[in-house]
């Protein structure tokens, strides 16, 4: 039933169509509207029987999570940012115990500097855990994967994170069209926990595992994950022959066939580069898209393929590794070996810094130019940045950084916005 | 709820035949059907303290619950003795986490079995001092206050001893730790540092909490199966001493632990919603310097440089513990003469 939705609700209510058993919840903007929604199905008995938990961390969250699932229930929690790191131990060890636990991720930068909108620094942090990531390009999807995620984490016993672009997807309201209870049980089956606490057949869970069989149970858990990469198109396709929507999968490719200069990029912010290649393909430009959607595992030949006819590659991405480069264009660049293709970097909305179409529009004319360096921060305030620099050389007490940037910032805007009046 | 206690007679232990007691007074050790919930021929060292309290509480709570008993368990030398593959020992539904999150992972067994309809069995959590006091404390508050059905069990040997014997908020003062050396002019740990978390769960006004020793057995699983017949959350947190940590005699580790209730310093008592219902008072007050000469770890108070001072501010702690939690009664033998420590210990 489409209705006009906020992401948080949709994935709230579709989460509770998953009929998930145990849900914890600790608050973390920008999160919070999809455990208050889940809360008051449950206080309310619409989502029943459900044991609804407010822990005292997202460290407790997951830990919550964990013995649910060990004990052989259907286990759903969500958070962002801090919250993520918060809970990070606990995050490895659900998908080393090998538990199906389903977990959003509303996306959201990592401080400090304190920051609560949106980037992929959270995601991109846990990108090693063992866990699968799907990232949503709109509400729709961001539903949709809900309920894909918790087949394909029962199926292979490894959990699940649904990213979700904080504030741009979870606080936005648009149509969705919501499945009924009817489809959602058609597509997926009650769990059957492979090993469960259970005092008619104990089982011990945890042991201690030394040299002598660690590695095998590590590959183990990596041969999951590419079981997964043959799980997730299969999965999307029933879910497409259920609801005739194509959410899900591993990548999302975009007007790429004849596509010279293909731009590479996860979430909500695919919308807007779409736009911004539409308009310049109307000038006889020859660009495409490629979302990804499954990050992790990431699918290698799937990037490869979808790749194949780019002379350029542009990958947009809302992470860093400081020191290094951008999160995605590793994975994309080792997808390419071998390949002769330019490929660019571009980092963009760091912290919720909004990327527009006209930025990216600019960007792609740089790229057709050839004047696009390998590394761009987009919309940076270079001359701020500068300033900064100045200060650390010139003195030695120059205060914290964020501080006097932000200062910097103001001033210099009011400083402009006064000599335009 | 404490039965009262059976003296027949002593032989300095305090130890009573099961076979001059009636049947349902015999502890659940004594049973040859008791089961086995942690198994033998884990590794743990010799007169391990946590061995044996771990052994004494979940085969009392596996009788009291009817086999139905679900564990989760904090990293810890229990975890790690428990079960190097192939073998483990544990004979009940195990689960081992993290270190820090085992109160948690209880809430969660607990929640997915009241969701199932599966409230017959219950969920017992177990940690070190370590993992309960320190870095499993915000987990446990948590389960505390939101009065979630779990046991969780302490064992306390006042260290962490699986990492080689470091300091915790548990470890008593002036006690020579890998992280508090007997060095310099306050040896071992300082004074007015830790935590009482006995007397903090109570102040979350949980159903139960209760503290024990392995030096009395009837105690122990008496207090264990009192608080499976409560629901909530209920606390546990039972002294079980660690020869290698507290450099004590293998064979002294129940002397050890009674030393420890018979001279005040770790008081023995129960507490239901939040009030004291019952303590164990002290039957033959011991010096808190009967207790410290039978460790290495206090060693630096003795010998060719004792500190006298120090012994005596450890004797002011007892005294305060008697004296909060009314220790001594008109039944207490009265503490020995200094000289006549000194003649036992020697």
């Amino acid at each position: 039933m489409l209705r006009q939705i906020e992401g948080s609700r949709a994935v709230a209510e579709t989460v509770a169509l998953c009929r998930p058993e145990v849900v914890c919840a600790y608050p973390i903007s920008p999160q919070t509207h999809i455990i208050e929604a889940v809360g008051a199905m449950v206080k309310a008995g619409t989502l029943a029987p459900c044991e609804f938990i407010n822990v005292e961390s997202e460290f407790a969250a997951m830990s919550v999570s964990i013995g649910a699932s060990a004990a052989g229930a259907r286990a759903y929690t969500a958070t962002a940012s801090q919250g993520l790191l918060f809970m990070l131990e606990a995050v490895y060890n659900a998908s080393g115990l090998g538990l199906p636990i389903v977990m959003t991720l509303a996306n959201r930068a990592i401080g400090a500097p304190i920051n609560i909108w949106n980037d992929h620094s959270d995601a991109m942090a846990a990108r090693d855990t063992g866990w699968i990531q799907l990232f949503a390009e709109t509400n729709q999807e961001a539903a949709d994967l809900h309920v894909q995620a918790f087949r394909l984490a029962e199926e292979l016993s490894v959990p699940v994170m649904v990213c979700m672009d904080g504030f741009i997807l979870t606080h936005a309201v648009e149509g969705v069209d919501l499945m009924t209870q009817d489809e959602v049980d058609s597509f997926l089956p009650p769990y059957e926990p492979r090993q469960v606490l259970d005092p008619d057949d104990p089982v011990s869970i945890g042991a201690m595992v030394g040299p002598e069989a660690f590695e095998e149970v590590r590959y183990l858990a990596h041969l999951r994950q590419l079981d997964a990469l043959a799980l997730i198109p299969s999965i999307a396709d029933s879910f497409a022959v259920l609801t005739g929507r194509d959410s899900g999968g591993l990548v999302h490719p975009y007007r790429t066939d004849d596509a010279e200069v293909i731009v590479v990029a996860l979430g909500s912010v695919l919308g807007t580069i779409k736009d911004a290649v539409d308009a310049r393909r109307a000038q006889g430009e020859r660009l495409g898209v490629l979302g990804i959607t499954t990050f992790r595992p990431f699918p290698r030949d799937a990037v490869r393929d979808a790749l194949a006819g780019a002379s350029r590659v542009v990958v947009v991405e809302k992470a860093f590794s400081l020191g290094g480069e951008g999160v995605v264009l590793t994975d994309v660049a080792m997808a390419l070996a071998g390949r002769d293709v330019a490929l660019h970097n571009v980092i963009a909305g760091l912290g919720g810094r909004p990327i527009t179409q006209g930025a990216i529009d600019s960007m792609l004319g740089r790229a057709s130019t050839g004047d696009l360096g390998r590394l761009t921060f987009l919309d940076l305030d270079e001359s701020a940045v500068s300033r900064e620099r100045s200060r650390i050389a010139a003195a030695r007490r120059t205060g914290p950084s964020a501080e006097n940037v932000l200062y910097d910032r103001a001033t210099q805007g009011s400083r402009v916005a006064q000599e335009q009046s | 709820m404490t039965k009262r206690p059976v003296r027949f007679y002593q032989v300095g232990s305090f130890a009573v035949g099961n076979r001059l007691l009636a049947d349902d007074q015999r502890t659940v050790q004594s049973d040859p059907n008791r089961t086995n919930s942690i198994d033998s021929g884990h590794r743990a060292c010799q007169g391990c303290g946590e061995a044996l309290g771990a052994r004494y509480a979940l085969d009392a709570a596996m009788r009291a619950a009817g086999g139905r008993v679900v564990t989760v368990n904090a990293t810890g030398c229990l975890e790690v003795f428990s079960t190097p593959y192939p073998e483990t020992s544990w004979r009940v539904p195990w689960l081992h986490s993290l270190f820090g999150n085992a109160p948690a992972v209880a809430t969660g067994v607990a929640a997915a079995l009241r969701v199932k309809g599966r409230e017959d069995v219950r969920v017992v959590g177990q940690a070190g001092d370590g993992g309960t006091v320190d870095i499993g404390f915000g987990t446990l508050s948590g389960m505390f206050e939101r009065n979630d059905d779990v046991l969780f069990i302490c064992y306390d040997n006042e260290g962490y001893m699986n990492t080689g014997v470091q300091r915790s908020a548990a470890t008593p003062p002036a006690a020579r730790t890998a992280t508090t050396d007997a060095v310099g002019p306050e040896p071992g740990n300082v004074f007015g540092q830790g935590k009482d978390l006995p007397r903090i769960a109570m102040a979350h006004d949980i159903a139960y909490v209760a503290t024990a020793t392995v030096a009395d057995l009837h105690d122990l699983e008496q207090k264990v199966e009192h608080a499976m017949t409560l629901r909530g959350a209920r606390y546990i947190h039972i002294l079980v001493p660690c020869p290698l940590g507290w450099g004590s005699a293998s064979s002294d580790t129940i002397r050890v632990a009674r030393l420890a209730k018979e001279s005040g310093l770790f008081p023995v008592f129960e507490a239901e919603n939040g009030r004291v219902t019952s303590v164990s008072p002290i039957r033959r007050r011991a010096r808190v310097e009967e207790y410290l000469r039978l460790q290495r770890r206090y060693a630096h108070l003795f010998g060719a440089h004792p500190r006298p001072d120090i012994v005596a501010r450890l004797q002011d702690i007892a005294d305060e513990n008697i004296a909060r939690y009314g220790l001594v009664n008109d039944e207490t033998e009265d503490v020995p003469a200094l000289e006549d420590v000194k003649e036992m210990v020697h």
